[in-house]
């Protein structure tokens, strides 16, 4: 079940979609497996063979949705801030000669533009660890590409829209690439496995060739 | 306590009932696609039914047994064969030190479930054994069996296979070279006439496509593409047009989405699913059908009718009904 709290994005929504997945966390389900707060909604995943799964289903989520909603707390800011070092080098920022030409903007100016703010992660999913971030610089807003790549080298650092990716696998994706972390962005046998949070602040920090050859 | 890979098959992978509860961030379920096979074979050898079995696909493994097992192949039907006896199936069979077990190829339907009393122990990573390849963790390191590989099992797993199998023996026993039993458990997933009938919920997205669309995803066979894998089949078949372009914001997806990406060549999430994404949904598909689709090999062919959301969740108590039915005639034998 997926419910939607509107359909554009915005920071106060995305944070009490947190809380209220916080609240519902707190309530201990049996069957309720898995609770996403996502980028403008949350989804519930139940286990349907559950023995105490509710029936019907749909109007009991939506009415524990209600009650957590009003029961939920205020956003909690984390207090964390992910440094997340990234070298915008022409080796990893791939797509940067074009976004430059695109955006009218240095690929110098875009690295800096992008490490300028701070941004929140808003979501994390697709693959294990990826995190969406928020808080672009609006002058650095570009749609998907129109061919997505078949592998985004692991470690990438990519913008659409106005938010930014990190893809911790090789994977596919149409993001615009600017950069690459040497950071592991999820190892399963770390504790906590996922780098990122969602409601987690990132500041991208810019390093040099050198620099990413030794923290890597 | 283990057993040797001497050949690996097309797809061979350690799954369970999947890695549940980390979706929020980003960890994708995995687990058996049959997840009723898996349920069964599990409880022919006396295992609770999200224990870890061995997935095979299409054309499977060749395996040594190094110690006694009781085993159980479950799913699809397959040609297998214990020592060149064939193996029957839906049923647990006791294999001694020494014996190979070659899983030769599916006949009706493409996956299937080799249990083994006490479960495949390799070590849990974040709570599951379910093998996730992207991220290569899970199962053995992550990956598809390998020439050579030991998949270990419990330690006490042969003491477990001679005492359950103790317990068998005193019921009606298979009349063949193997050690086993005259009864089997139904095979509720083996896919029927081609193309199956699965059943789907009209997706969040449905209205964003042409009414033409919206008939055909109902209307037309579909046809699972080669390039279809655990993560989702490709559906070949119609193109699916949406009535106007734009990007929507990514957003949880769930096992059984169908989502259509702008080529409109549906794709149904299986298994190892991502856990969001920026496609619309036409449809998702009924939890109880999903395991029947998961049995279609590349090439086979599927139809879907429409239903409501209560119709689906009468489909999952049937199928309920008749999985419990079928183990509570197996509980005298192990509990």
């Amino acid at each position: 079940m997926y419910a939607e709290f509107g359909e554009t994005l915005d920071l106060e929504t995305n944070q009490s979609l947190q809380a209220l997945a916080a609240a519902l966390r707190a309530r201990k389900l049996p069957w309720l497996r898995d609770i996403v707060p996502a980028l403008c909604g949350i989804a519930l995943h139940v286990d349907p063979y559950h023995p105490e799964l509710p029936d019907p289903i749909l109007p009991h989520c939506e009415a524990l949705l209600v009650e957590c909603f009003k029961s939920a707390g205020r956003f909690e800011d984390s207090g964390r801030t992910v440094e997340v070092p990234v070298c915008y080098a022409a080796e990893f920022g791939l797509d940067l000669p074009e976004l430059a030409q695109k955006l009218s903007l240095s690929q110098a100016e875009i690295a800096k533009r992008h490490a300028r703010p701070v941004h929140r992660v808003l979501m994390v999913g697709f693959s294990p660890g990826q995190p969406y971030i928020g808080g672009l610089d609006p002058k650095l807003s570009v749609p998907r590409r129109a061919t997505p790549r078949t592998r985004m080298p692991a470690g990438s650092v990519a913008i659409a829209n106005l938010q930014t990716a990190v893809y911790p696998y090789e994977t596919p994706g149409g993001w615009s690439i600017i950069g690459r972390t040497p950071l592991r962005v999820f190892d399963p046998v770390r504790e906590p496995p996922s780098l990122f949070a969602p409601g987690d602040k990132v500041r991208f920090v810019p390093i040099s060739l050198s620099e990413f050859e030794r923290l890597r | 306590m283990s057993i040797l890979v001497n050949k690996p098959g097309l797809l061979s992978t350690i799954q369970d009932g999947g890695r549940h509860g980390l979706q929020h961030i980003g960890v994708v379920p995995c687990g058996a696609m049959d997840g009723i096979a898996l349920e069964f074979a599990n409880a022919l050898v006396g295992n609770t039914p999200a224990e870890a079995a061995l997935e095979v696909t299409v054309l499977g493994p060749e395996l040594l047994f190094e110690d006694d097992a009781l085993v159980a192949l479950c799913g699809a039907e397959f040609d297998a064969r214990l020592n060149g006896a064939t193996l029957p199936l839906d049923r647990p069979v006791l294999v001694g030190k020494g014996d190979r077990l070659h899983v030769v190829r599916a006949v009706v339907g493409a996956r299937a479930y080799l249990a083994v009393a006490g479960g495949i122990a390799t070590a849990p990573v974040l709570g599951s054994r379910s093998t996730y390849m992207p991220a290569r963790f899970g199962g053995l390191e992550g990956r598809a069996l390998r020439i050579g590989d030991r998949l270990p099992l419990a330690k006490d797993a042969a003491r477990l296979a001679a005492a359950r199998y103790a317990r068998l023996q005193s019921k009606k026993v298979f009349d063949g070279a193997v050690r086993s039993v005259a009864w089997s458990v139904p095979a509720l997933t083996r896919p029927e006439r081609e193309p199956i009938v699965v059943h789907a919920m009209e997706g969040r997205h449905h209205d964003l496509f042409v009414a033409a669309s919206q008939r055909a995803f109902f209307e037309a066979s579909w046809r699972v593409s080669p390039d279809s894998n655990r993560m989702g089949f490709r559906l070949g078949g119609p193109a699916l047009a949406r009535a106007r372009a734009g990007e929507i914001n990514s957003e949880p997806a769930c096992l059984g989405t169908v989502q259509v990406p702008s080529g409109g060549q549906p794709i149904a999430l299986m298994a190892d699913h991502q856990t969001t994404g920026g496609y619309p949904k036409i449809a998702e598909i009924a939890a109880a059908d999903v395991p029947r689709l998961a049995q279609l090999a590349p090439g086979g062919s599927v139809r879907f009718a429409r239903c409501t959301l209560e119709q689906a969740g009468e489909l999952r108590r049937v199928l309920r009904r008749r999985v419990d039915s079928a183990l509570r005639a197996l509980n005298w034998t192990f509990r």
